[in-house]
């Protein structure tokens, strides 16, 4: 499905290097964690992906399906599969949140080649998904994530991701923010679109969201690279002692 | 005979190319129809006055009307005190009159018109056919299962072409036709009202307009009436080098109510084209005019050659207690444009609306606004203006709010919101506020922004390419606006705004 080579990325405006030579598979049907200490390179590594401005690959290479990534616009690998649900939803004032995803599903399937849904099959769809995700009409016609509450704009974000049926789904950091019950809700929301034909990346600092979307390996990345990978166990190892064991380790 | 053949074979392939290449372009209008055409000599004097009153049959009154409105008009010079740069006019290169050659003789209806004008409006998607205009577009719940009608008069150049629905309306008691033709069969009311809200004196293009206007539409609803459909007008500017001076007049008779749309567009052509209009409209007590507009005349190139100088007058008076008038406009053509639809609130209790959606993209100048001046007790007004710039392109909001002394009470509530695309753009703000008493209250608030890199990336995450992601940032900014229009009108401007700016990032 996912697959990075020797990744390395530096800021466009400056000389810094974020990502150093990442390296990483992601099989389909799998969930990848990726943890790490801030500013280790977990969000950068999110945007280049879904190709975001300000970067730019030195190295190395990113495919999808085969696909190169990286030489692809941002929509086009939003065609090809690729979603980031975002660490801080933008607010887009006017635009009304459903009149949003129909957009942007509609725009998807025409560049796949496929034809347009219609209002009615749109409106059954999103009601459905809207509600699994505690989601009510009222939110659905507001402006997107326009006064929404940190968790409603989380949930905001699964409800696109379930819209759009990805195949590879990058999560940054969509516990930051959320309370209990809240996290309870986006889990759900994530693992009934767990499939095998579906991959997810969950970027999170913290072990908790792993006890409710459970992994199937965990990387540690730490200054720009992947330092260690492991079974579900190693998150649990950071939660208790934290990172500085690890690093040191392989330091 | 071959060779004739064969030339026409070559002009219609030609002709095909062009249109192939133009259809790339942004405008969508910029096609011209082929039609024989009669002119009035070039340029303007009181030889021409008659000549235009002349050939729309006009009572003596209407020349001399005229003729008094030139004499003052070469004594005024043209306003220069507007945010907007263009080479000098020369009033005496141009047309004052042109109308197609078919068009001598007035059709009697709609079936004897020109069918090469009745293609023309098809092409533009204006219904002349007296049908209904169908649902099946997004919102449409809100329209009764057969559709809605709407009455068109067609203007093309100088002469109105025809107007649909005049039977069903003239039952109703409502009086929708050319002015032209209200001049000759309206004679009482258009002495009673014409140049009563905009004076002959007005401004430069006002009084060239009270000269030289050629047609336009009129309207009368009578007291207690509300109008049973949607009345629109339909301005094409076809022939070259002619200017068009339109002239609208519209009475809202006590306790009536109308909703009035226009709509404009011209050919695309390398020279500039001067567009003069005047739209009055006198709404009297308990009586309520909705007048919406989309603007779309040819914006000229991405270089600023060619487009249409939109130069236009257009004021409401509030003349009866409670009486209630809403502008709205969305402008998206145009090289120059210099309008203020203005609302004078005189009755007591009187509401003035303002809504507005100015777009200016590559070289474009747009300077708009609106006037609300308050003379009545307890009278009301509301200006909400979208300006977006994008390209090379300079907007400027114009506004004047004015309290005076006997407007006790009187409130007023403005918003002017700028949106920048890209750098090399201009928004400016001007508001003037005056208020002669000290019970009234005034209320300005004013934002600019840029639309926002974050925003972008979060649409094109989602799939929307950048044109895409531009035009659904952008009509979210204009929602306040787009929401005022009439529905068919809210779906054309939706799709104007994102066409308006194709080219503008990236």
């Amino acid at each position: 499905m996912l697959e990075i080579n020797n990744l390395h990325v530096k800021l466009e405006e400056e000389e810094k290097e974020i990502l150093k030579g990442v390296d990483l598979k992601v099989e389909a049907g799998k969930v990848h964690a990726i943890m790490g200490p801030n500013g280790s390179g977990k969000s950068t590594l999110s945007y280049v992906l879904s190709g975001r401005d300000g970067y730019e690959v030195t190295q190395g290479s990113a495919t999808l399906d085969g696909n190169d990534l990286l030489e692809l616009e941002p929509e086009e690998r939003a065609a090809a599969g690729l979603f980031l649900a975002f660490q801080y939803p933008v607010e887009i004032p006017g635009v009304g949140n459903m009149t949003f995803l129909r957009t942007a599903v509609n725009a998807q399937r025409k560049a796949r080649g496929e034809e347009e849904l219609s209002a009615a099959e749109f409106l059954k769809d999103i009601r459905a998904k809207a509600k699994a995700l505690k989601i009510d009409a009222d939110m659905l016609k507001r402006p997107v994530n326009v006064g929404f509450s940190g968790g409603e704009k989380k949930r905001n974000e699964i409800l696109q991701m379930a819209m759009l049926e990805p195949k590879m789904c990058i999560l940054d950091e969509t516990d930051s923010g959320l309370d209990v019950d809240a996290m309870k809700l986006v889990s759900e929301g994530v693992n009934a679109l767990r499939d095998e034909g579906r991959s997810f990346l969950v970027i999170t600092h913290y072990q908790r969201l792993l006890d409710h979307i459970k992994p199937d390996v965990v990387h540690i990345m730490a200054d720009g690279q992947i330092v260690k990978s492991g079974g579900p166990e190693l998150a649990l190892e950071v939660e208790h002692n934290g990172y500085g064991d690890i690093l040191a380790e392989v330091n | 005979m071959a060779a004739l053949d064969q030339t026409q074979v070559k002009e219609g392939v030609d002709q095909e190319t062009v249109d192939a290449v133009r259809e790339v372009g942004t405008y969508k209008y910029g096609w011209d129809t082929d039609i024989e055409m009669e002119y009035a000599p070039k340029g303007v004097n009181p030889d021409i006055v008659r000549l235009i009153s002349e050939k729309n049959e006009e009572p003596e009154w209407m020349t001399e009307w005229r003729l008094a409105a030139f004499e003052r008009w070469t004594k005024i010079d043209e306003p220069t005190w507007a945010m907007v740069h263009y080479p000098k006019i020369d009033f005496q290169d141009q047309y004052y009159y042109a109308r197609p050659k078919s068009m001598e003789v007035k059709p009697k209806s709609l079936d004897e018109v020109d069918p090469k004008l009745l293609a023309t409006y098809e092409k533009l998607g204006i219904p002349l056919k007296e049908q209904m205009i169908l649902a099946g577009v997004e919102g449409a719940e809100n329209m009764p299962a057969e559709g809605r009608k709407v009455a068109v008069d067609a203007v093309f150049d100088s002469v109105s072409v025809g107007t649909t629905f005049q039977e069903e309306l003239k039952k109703a008691g409502v009086i929708f036709c050319s002015i032209s033709e209200a001049i000759k069969e309206h004679p009482d009311l258009v002495k009673k009202y014409l140049g009563t809200v905009v004076p002959v004196s007005d401004n430069f293009y006002a009084t060239l307009n009270s000269a030289v206007f050629s047609d336009g539409s009129f309207v009368y609803v009578p007291p207690g009436v509300r109008c049973p459909m949607e009345l629109s007008t339909y301005f094409r500017i076809n022939a070259e080098n002619t200017g068009q001076f339109e002239r609208t007049l519209i009475i809202a008779d006590k306790g009536s109510y109308v909703s009035y749309l226009e709509g404009c567009t011209a050919p695309q052509r390398d020279t500039a084209q001067l567009h003069a209009a005047v739209v009055e409209i006198i709404v009297e007590e308990d009586a309520e005019v909705k007048y919406s507009t989309v603007q779309n005349w040819f914006p000229g190139d991405e270089n600023g050659k060619g487009g249409i100088y939109n130069f236009v007058t257009k004021r409401a008076d509030c003349r009866g207690d409670r009486s209630k008038v809403m502008w709205t406009q969305v402008e998206t053509g145009s090289a120059v444009t210099w309008k203020y639809p203005s609302c004078i609130l005189r009755g007591d209790d009187s509401q003035g609306e303002f809504y507005s959606i100015a777009i200016t993209n590559n070289m474009q100048q747009a300077d708009t606004g609106t006037k609300m001046v308050h003379l009545g007790k307890n009278t009301k007004s509301r200006i909400v203006s979208k300006g977006i710039s994008a390209g090379k392109a300079q907007n400027t909001y114009r506004g004047l709010v004015s309290m005076h002394p006997k407007a006790k009470n009187s409130r007023n509530y403005t918003q002017c919101d700028s949106l920048l695309i890209g750098d090399k753009c201009g928004a400016h703000t001007v508001p003037y506020i005056e208020v002669r008493n000290n019970s009234s209250r005034v209320e300005h608030e004013a934002t600019t922004s840029k639309v926002d890199d974050d925003q972008l990336f979060y649409c094109r995450q989602r799939g929307m390419d950048e044109e895409e992601a531009v035009a659904l940032v952008v009509n979210g900014f204009c929602k306040d606006v787009l929401q005022a229009l009439p529905m068919e009108f809210a779906m054309e401007a939706q799709q104007l705004v994102a066409i308006s700016l194709e080219g503008s990032v990236g």
